[in-house]
């Protein structure tokens, strides 16, 4: 796991990055351009570093494009895809502590990814199989959340617990721009602020709610909003792996030191359908995708390793046989999950007894014995 | 705000009839409103250029214009609230919330705010908004696209619950539900947005939005349904009919207020009730259709009336939906229950 090397950040740091259009270390020719705030919070980051993240970043774009055909041939009910959405998870995900703690919503199957989450539970829950596939304390990770906003508070009230059991680590919540919206999101930023939460708001803002381009959501920079919350901000290149980290590091850092939560806008974009039953050509024009496809986050990586001479015929290798093996491993855990237990529909609906629901349950299976011996 | 669409001639008013969906007949029922009254806007997530996630409102916006069909920003709150300001300013908004699960962050919008300011503002406010909810399960989606949360409207006082089941009463009643001066939930059968059905667009006659249909006469049971569970109903009747048994079909239509007169005037000539929905059991729309009845016309039931409803569970993930929704054999079984035959609680004791 890369550990920064720098610490002591201070608010007038991340202040200094708040009016620029957004911070970039690796821009879409693959250039490296210096940046002294960002700098020395991945000065650590050795080339060998940057090609893990560069393969992070292959695989769960493979893992996508897997669980997109698993959806098509019938596999699966849906799929959000993460497509050009790389940079900005394992760049956040890999700045993280084994300690800290992740609330997000539902597209951050990357980030799952990077927290070792069993690869056939990422996609039990676009099986139908289950609402929640993991247990949140085990991989420090919540389940999903399909209401828009919801975690952003949950949260909060994570951090603030983490604090008052003095403990020094952070929680990080992801949400998309359409979130920033909801009354949640800005209940959350308020109430963070107001208890100094050790909260990281990861913001991506891939430029699309469904069909809703961002603008109806926000008149300014997204990033523009926290200050007014009393939480410093960041605007940073989300397709851009090593300033995502470099700013992910800042703010977990300070969450670490006491210091409160930090707002992150990583813009980036959403290349694929918001999910596999949408249609952006009814909304979204070739042109503005076409953009966004030369801003690719891994593309962006090859031309940087390729100037460097270092994209080798053994690193690609090396990327390749890893994808190879986690969409076979990933294909095979989906196809051979086995389905729900008919009963298990009145399982964990609470803890104490609950005699009506019992009452229901057992007769339910007194009905279900009608049909034995049936077909 | 601004027209940033001219209006075409495409607004021409449909005459005579069509074979439509039942999704199409509410497009139609919208834009028959919106053509009738200027001061009909549309809003909600996705409604604009991608016409509803279920392409309800597809077209509108080419049509009507961006401030009459207005995609807002992600907040449901935000929705409902803006709704209530701009009926008090004159106008009547029909909001569309996207999925059932997504009503809960305008709730309190809808239960303190649109159902009382009638009441709190001792008649002098009027809400005439129409919410569009598309509910119920059966689609095979994730969590918070099946539910069916019919009954916490029912239970806040100044709103009218109504729920349609064909295309000809999506039409009907929607352009009712717009027209009225209360504010309307209006809970849309998403898995029946598909099925198809003949729709008069200027029919000489509709049955009040308030009041329940007989969808089919009989004469030893009486089913009462509502939204999607009316076509399953209807296969209850025609399954019923071949074993002898004669049921009346109800459509409620109305879930609040409920029409009892008609359920009641059809239990006083079967004495037997069964009421099925997808919605949990406990505190559900059943349990109320069996106490009213009970207390007026419990001398004329012969059994105790049935439901045949959802588990007192959150709606399961779509492998285990099958189970959850009430269908053809579970209404069946509670027929015969009624009519004290054979079935599955035959053996049960208390
Ligand atoms: C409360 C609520 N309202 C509406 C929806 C439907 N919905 C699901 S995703 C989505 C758009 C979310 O956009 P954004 O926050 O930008 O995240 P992205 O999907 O782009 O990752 C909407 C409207 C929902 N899930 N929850
Ligand atoms: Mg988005």
């Amino acid at each position: 796991m890369l550990r920064t090397t720098v610490s002591n950040s201070s608010d007038s740091e991340v202040d200094l990055l708040d009016d620029r259009d957004y911070v970039q270390l690796i821009d879409a020719e693959g250039r490296r351009h210096a940046n002294p705030t960002l700098d020395r919070w991945i000065a650590d980051v050795s080339d060998d570093q940057l090609a893990d993240l560069y393969e992070d970043m292959v695989v769960v774009r493979r893992i996508d494009v897997e669980a997109t055909a698993l959806q098509r041939q019938g596999e699966l009910g849906l799929w959000p895809p993460l497509l050009g959405q790389e940079a900005a998870q394992i760049g956040s995900a890999r700045a993280l502590r084994d300690d800290d703690f992740i609330m997000p919503s539902y597209r951050e199957n990357g980030v799952a990814y990077c927290r070792n989450v069993p690869l056939d539970d990422l996609v039990r829950v676009w099986r139908g199989h289950a609402h929640g596939s993991w247990d949140p304390t085990e991989y420090r990770m919540a389940i999903p959340a399909v209401i828009i906003g919801a975690q952003t508070l949950h949260a909060v009230g994570y951090g603030v617990g983490v604090r008052m059991d003095g403990a020094d680590s952070a929680v990080i919540t992801y949400f998309g721009d359409g979130a920033t919206s909801q009354g949640d999101t800005n209940e959350a930023m308020i109430f963070a602020a107001t208890y100094n939460a050790p909260v990281v708001f990861f913001c991506q803002n891939n430029h699309w709610a469904i069909s809703e381009p961002v603008r109806l959501q926000a008149a300014k920079h997204i990033s523009e909003r926290a200050p007014g919350y009393g939480i410093p901000s960041i605007r940073v290149d989300g397709n851009d792996v090593l300033a995502v980290m470099a700013a992910t590091r800042i703010a977990l850092d300070r969450a670490h030191r006491g210091g409160g939560p930090t707002f992150i806008e990583a813009v980036t974009y959403r290349m694929g359908p918001h999910t596999t039953s949408d249609d952006p050509t009814r909304y979204r024009s070739a042109e503005e995708l076409a953009e966004w496809k030369a801003k690719d986050p891994i593309t962006r990586l090859e031309k940087y390793f390729e100037d460097k001479g270092i994209f080798t015929d053994e690193l690609k290798a090396r990327v390749k046989a890893k994808a190879d093996s986690v969409a076979a491993e990933f294909r095979a855990g989906c196809k051979e999950m086995v389905e729900p237990e008919t009963m298990s529909v009145f399982d964990f609906v609470q803890i104490e007894a609950n005699p009506v629901l019992e009452r229901q349950r057992a007769q339910y299976a007194a009905y279900l014995a009608n049909f034995e011996g049936e077909d | 705000m601004t027209t940033t669409t001219e209006t075409t001639n495409a607004t021409a008013t449909a005459t005579g009839t069509a074979t439509l969906t039942l999704a199409k007949s509410i497009t139609a029922g919208l834009r028959r409103s919106m053509q009738d009254d200027d001061k009909v806007i549309l809003l909600g997530e996705d409604i604009g250029k991608l016409g509803g996630v279920f392409r309800v409102t597809d077209g509108l916006q080419a049509e009507f214009g961006t401030d009459r069909v207005v995609d807002t920003p992600l907040a449901e709150s935000g929705i409902i609230g803006m709704s209530v300001g701009l009926a008090m300013r004159g106008y009547r908004p029909v909001a569309e919330i996207q999925f059932d699960g997504f009503i809960y962050p305008g709730f309190d919008q809808i239960v303190s705010q649109v159902a009382k300011l009638h009441y709190r503002s001792r008649g002098a406010v009027r809400m005439p908004i129409t919410i569009r909810v598309p509910f119920g399960g059966g689609i095979g989606s994730v969590e918070h696209h099946s539910e069916s949360p019919e009954a916490y409207f029912a239970h806040t006082a100044g709103l009218r619950v109504v729920s349609c089941s064909n295309p000809q009463d999506a039409y009907d009643m929607l352009r009712e539900a717009i027209a009225s001066d209360d504010p309307v939930m209006f809970f849309e059968p998403k898995r029946r947005y598909w099925s198809k059905g003949e729709v008069n667009f200027e029919p000489e006659e509709t049955l009040p939005l308030s009041r329940a249909r007989v969808v089919s006469p009989g004469s030893d049971v009486t089913l009462v349904a509502y939204g999607p569970l009316v076509a399953t109903a209807k296969d209850a009747v025609a399954a019923a009919a071949d074993d002898g048994v004669s049921i009346e079909l109800i459509d409620l239509r109305s879930i609040a207020p409920i029409d009892f007169d008609t359920v009641a005037a059809s239990v006083r000539k079967t004495g037997r009730l069964v009421i099925t929905h997808e919605a949990a059991q406990s505190g559900g729309i059943g349990g109320e259709i069996a106490a009213s009845i009970t207390e007026r016309s419990f001398n004329w039931l012969e059994a105790a009336p049935a439901r045949v409803t959802g588990f007192d569970t959150p709606y399961p993930p779509a492998a285990l939906e099958e189970h959850f929704l009430p269908d053809l054999d579970r209404i069946l079984d509670a027929v015969d229950r009624v009519l004290g035959r054979p079935n599955s609680l035959s053996d049960w004791e208390d």
